[in-house]
């Protein structure tokens, strides 16, 4: 047989006119591929929930455009609905955020079991605009809803002794059915000092562009200290306890040599299995450098002073 | 291919078109011409179904569906699928060896290649998407981390197979060497479940399975061997 046969009609052949194009189509194509790589690509589902009375409102991400809600409702690290990106926002509607209680307790004068509603009138809301990064090397721009975790501290009156303070998640297999396997030493627990704790920045959210919070992004309320990778924003907090020693960390009790208590944006010092040097904004094709602190160091860098830089991380 | 099967009693182990048995018979002829036409679909069937998963990465790519950090989707998927194809190249051998099945054998090399396009194209990914062709930020990688090294010792090592993966490459080694050096498609699975494992932030699962099943297709290749030396035992004391 032949190796080879002239036998291809005249129609299959390409026109001259458009082989000689054939780079154009190339690169319209790799056009494409990339601009689809790029926010925009398709409409994107807006913000939905019930709307919540917001008082004021600050931009503490220097102007930059907030990231769209469904990339902050659908790219999730909430390990208790499970450890793939869009597994909290698939199985966090099995968590029941009323009623809720969150219970102060620990170093306080006046500990108490706190209904959400009534902590939610404690306070006016504010919108902040925050920039989030995630210990992942990936960020965004997030316009959270809540207020002062500073106000919080203050009014529950902390004894001279409280000098951190721990939060812990929800424990309910039943409703975060990622807590049905030992991924993580449930429940979730994080912490901060007692001056972190009071710092302006550090808040609780309990909502999103407008909105209540949805479950996936940790409500009825969470932890966000936007100057520390993201797995410090503890998420739908049912316990907060002041105490004298410094309490353990999930993670950290997890892998002690790739997290630690401090957690700070640091761009000099590599987790262990990646660098911290850049970060890809969601929504953004090139990486970007990681700012220390996350950008926010003129406010917090005071916090560290004299403290070994690299216990920072 | 078969000088192990000399030794062993006359499996399903025949060349194309040889009659199976049970293809005797009045049905046999009927039966025979079924076997060739699957036969002969087997390599363009396991070819469209192998690019699939491409197929749908670029759909996705262009319709939003590798979700809010898409350039992290990709390269998990391509390390995914590169994965499973090195997985998929270990089965045919233990599938004729212990289940007699030989029509796996006819797809082995495909799967290898298909195996080496997605790592090579998983490697692309990171280098050109992921990186953007920051050269001396990909070096620190490869140099630093653990599992981006291992990672890229797997590809490495695919390279020469995919290299020495044609009918003349065989001729020209001689099939015994050529045989002892595609034995490195085990190192590379290997290395391609540790690139994985250590990878992971918390949940091991998906790299245990990996684990569990190169496991136990590696083990898989010993039975003939262990057959054989219980034969010789046996042999030897009757």
């Amino acid at each position: 047989m032949p190796r080879w046969r002239d036998d291809l009609p005249e129609s299959e052949v390409t026109p001259e006119r458009l082989y000689l194009r054939r780079r154009e189509f190339l690169a319209l194509g790799a056009a494409g591929a990339v601009g689809s790589l790029l926010p925009g690509a398709r409409a994107l589902a807006g913000p939905e929930g019930e709307p919540l009375a917001v008082a004021s409102r600050s931009d503490r991400a220097d102007g930059e455009k907030p990231t769209p809600w469904e990339s902050i409702t659908t790219y999730n690290n909430f390990y208790e609905f499970g450890t793939d990106k869009d597994d909290p926002a698939r199985n966090a509607g099995s968590l029941r955020t009323r009623p809720w209680t969150v219970s102060i307790e620990g170093e306080v004068k006046k500990p108490q079991a706190v209904d959400i509603d009534a902590l939610l009138k404690w306070f006016p809301l504010e919108e902040r605009i925050y920039r989030m990064r995630c210990v992942e090397a990936w960020s965004m721009v997030i316009p959270w809803v809540g207020f002062p975790l500073g106000e919080l501290v203050r009014r529950v009156e902390p004894t001279s002794r409280a000098k951190y303070v721990a939060f812990q998640t929800l424990l309910d297999p039943k409703q975060m059915p990622g807590q049905r396997r030992a991924v993580l030493e449930w429940p979730y627990v994080e912490g901060l000092r007692m001056d972190e704790a009071v710092h302006p920045l550090a808040m609780l959210a309990v909502g999103l562009y407008g909105r209540v919070l949805p479950n996936q992004d940790g409500a009825p309320i969470r932890l966000v200290v936007p100057w520390k990778y993201g797995f410090k924003g503890v998420k739908s907090i049912v316990r907060i306890r002041f105490v004298e020693q410094e309490p353990q960390t999930t993670w950290r009790r997890m892998a002690p040599n790739e997290y630690g208590f401090y957690a700070n944006v640091n761009p000099a010092v590599d987790h262990p299995r990646w660098s911290q040097a850049k970060e890809r904004r969601i929504g953004e094709f090139l990486r970007r450098p990681t700012l220390p602190f996350n950008g926010y160091g003129a406010e917090v860098a005071h916090l560290y002073a004299g403290l070994d830089p690299r216990k920072l991380y | 291919m078969n000088e192990i099967s000399t030794a062993s009693p006359p499996r399903d182990a025949g060349p194309a078109g040889s009659a199976a048995p049970g293809t005797t018979g009045a049905a046999g002829p009927r039966r025979f011409a079924v076997r060739t036409f699957a036969l002969r679909a087997l390599k363009p069937l396991a070819f469209a179904v192998s690019c699939l998963p491409l197929v749908k990465l670029a759909s996705d790519a262009f319709t939003g569906g590798l979700g809010a950090n898409p350039i992290a989707e990709g390269m998990n998927r391509l390390g995914f699928w590169t994965l499973t194809f090195l997985t998929l190249s270990l089965v045919p051998t233990p599938a004729k060896d212990l289940l007699g099945l030989s029509w796996p054998i006819r797809i082995r090399r495909m799967l290898g290649l298909f195996a080496f396009a997605y790592a090579a194209t998983h490697f692309a990914w990171y280098l050109g998407v992921d990186k953007f062709f920051d050269l001396p930020e990909i070096a620190k990688d490869i140099a630093k981390r653990k599992f981006i090294t291992v990672g890229f010792v797997a590809l490495l090592v695919l390279v020469p197979l995919a290299v020495t993966s044609t009918d003349r490459a065989v001729r020209r080694m001689g099939f015994r060497r050529w045989k002892r050096l595609h034995r490195l498609a085990y190192a590379a699975a290997l290395l391609g479940v540790v690139h994985f494992a250590w990878r992971v932030k918390a949940d091991a699962r998906k790299p245990a399975i990996f684990a569990a099943a190169v496991g136990l297709l590696l083990v898989a290749r010993l039975a003939p061997a262990a057959r054989r030396a219980i034969g010789r035992a046996l042999g030897r004391t009757t």
